[in-house]
């Protein structure tokens, strides 16, 4: 059983804790972003494409045989893939209804809630966004 | 620090309170002002003492702040029309900023002249607002536009530009200086080939008039727009010049009060003289007093001051930038102005500004509003560091010295 939701948030919050400046926490989501698993070639298309008008963000999602949601991503932008990477620790292998519900506050806590500002507009509210729609679909059976 | 025969850049930054603030733990290098400039305190103090002192509605009033308040807005209708050379004020019309002086343009000239079967030139080097105005009225109309498409050092191809003037176009509009580019455009050359050609020209003059002496006479053009924001005045206000013959045959475009001579129900309304014709409703009166403190305040500074400042600016970010290995400028015109676009191999324009953020420098990442620019180019943009009156030496230096430290970050 994985953990859930919260626990992987307060984990990641303990994570960036240990960060002294913004240069560690900074070089820290690069590495997650230069780390984040490739997206299959099949998944990397336009229908998968969230287009912000500064980074280009993609999204896929899968529902398994337990029901559990299951989502790759991927960005052009190197800092923003590594908050889409934190976004799909957080959020996959999750119940669909457990994402649908989920409460996004760890950005808020490591100071990088800047980043999904709409004026960043870099795709990422957008694919949260997406990532609970996902879970909304999957919960309704789709 | 830097000075440039009377031009001291120290003095020129006390001026400006905004400077001394901090972002990020770190003192602010603001390298955005080709999307907005910082605002000296004399057109700060223009704006807030009209407020204070003289409010009123403008033009009509019999009492004495109505008078005091129309005296100060058509005093800056004036300094307005003494800073870029129009013949009279009856041809300055205050507009919202350039983007509404080009859809004036475009729904009172350009929707009288411009009919199915007919074309007009643009240039891949425009900002989004001297596009989609046309673009929505050619959807309607039915004429065609024309692009001129730029050679690798963004500068336009001369050769297309005439090729697209020999098919007759009706109306020729280009941007003066390139905002994502920094490309100066020879607005009196092109004016005069257009007008052999039996075209009109519309100039987009926003990111000229911060930079450049403009002298609408000189220059030669029909119809010049710019925006008050982005050269040390208020946001919400801007000018539209236009050709006093061109501007008494347009019709008028938004309807209401002030712009009308009589109104009747029975009789028909007619309208009010230059260049109130173009200017229903209360205006932004304290927006175009503290315009005209603006470029009374460049005035006072020395526009050909602030252009060689500007210029060494631009040179020494080109020298030092340059020096990043991987580094790729975007627009290398001979003539440039207050723009150095580039991107840097392996690097995300996002990824470099965001950490450049992080040391408190202000640069512009993305399209810049000229998509059809970068898509040319097959890029996703670009970054861009614009520069203003207030810009150092060092400042630049903290730039480039940024953007290598953030591209060790992230390659």
């Amino acid at each position: 059983m994985a953990t859930g939701i919260d626990e992987r948030q307060e984990e990641i919050v303990e994570e960036f804790a240990m960060f002294g400046d913004w240069m560690e926490k900074y070089e820290h989501i690069i590495s997650l972003g230069k780390e984040l698993a490739p997206l299959d070639p099949e998944d990397k298309v336009e229908d998968n494409l969230i287009k912000g008008c500064q980074s280009r963000v993609w999204l896929a999602a899968k529902k398994g045989d337990d029901g559990r949601v299951m989502f790759t991503a991927d960005s052009d932008a190197i800092i923003t893939k590594g908050l889409a990477a934190l976004m799909v620790r957080v959020l996959s292998d999750a119940s669909a209804a457990d994402i649908a519900s989920a409460n996004l506050s760890f950005l808020d806590d490591i100071g990088l809630h800047s980043h999904l500002s709409p004026t960043r507009s870099n795709g990422l509210q957008s694919m949260v966004k997406q990532m609970k729609l996902y879970g909304l679909a999957f919960t309704a059976g789709g | 620090m830097t000075s440039t025969g009377h031009f001291s850049v120290d003095a020129i930054r006390a001026q400006f309170p905004i400077l001394s603030r901090e972002v990020n733990g770190h003192p602010l290098a603001y390298f955005d002002s080709a999307a907005s400039a910082h605002k000296p305190q004399a057109v700060i103090d223009a704006q807030a003492r009209y407020l204070a002192e003289k409010h009123s509605n403008i033009h009509r009033g019999v009492h004495s702040l109505a008078q005091e308040a129309t005296e100060a807005y058509e005093g800056a209708r004036e300094i307005i029309r003494g800073h870029i050379g129009a013949a009279s004020t009856q041809e300055v019309l205050f507009v919202g900023g350039a983007t509404d002086g080009i859809n004036l343009v475009a729904q009172t000239w350009g929707r009288q002249h411009l009919q199915q079967g007919d074309c007009m030139v643009l240039t891949r080097m425009e900002h989004h607002s001297n596009i989609v105005p046309w673009q929505m009225l050619a959807e309607e109309k039915g004429f065609r536009i024309l692009v001129v498409e730029l050679n690798a050092d963004g500068t336009l191809d001369e050769d297309m530009f005439q090729a697209h003037l020999l098919q007759g176009p009706k109306l020729v509009a280009f941007m003066h200086v390139s905002n994502a580019l920094g490309t100066v455009n020879d607005v009196k050359h092109w004016t005069a080939k257009s007008h052999e050609a039996g075209a009109k020209v519309l100039v987009d003059g926003a990111q000229a008039v911060p930079h450049l002496q403009v002298n609408v006479q000189d220059l030669g053009v029909d119809f010049y727009v710019f925006s008050g924001h982005k050269t040390y005045g208020p946001t919400g206000i801007g000018v539209l010049y236009g050709r006093q013959s061109l501007l008494e045959d347009m019709p008028p475009w938004r309807g209401g009060g002030e712009m009308i001579g009589s109104v009747s129900f029975e009789q028909g309304t007619t309208y009010n003289e230059l260049p109130y014709k173009f200017e229903a409703g209360t205006p932004h009166i304290s927006g175009g007093i503290a315009l005209g403190a603006a470029l009374q305040w460049m005035g006072q500074v020395g526009v050909s001051a602030l252009t060689a400042h500007e210029h060494a600016l631009t040179q020494h970010a080109h020298a030092r930038l340059a020096e990043v290995q991987g580094m790729r400028f975007y627009g290398t015109a001979p003539c440039k102005a207050g723009v150095v676009s580039f991107l840097v191999d392996g690097v995300h324009p996002y990824d470099l500004g965001t950490l450049l953020d992080q040391l408190g420098i202000a640069v512009r990442t993305g399209h810049h509003c000229a998509e059809p620019l970068m898509d040319k180019w097959n890029i996703p943009g670009t970054v861009r560091a614009s520069f203003g009156a207030y810009n150092t030496l060092q400042e630049v230096d903290r730039l480039a010295d940024g953007v290598a430290r953030a591209v060790t970050m992230l390659r």
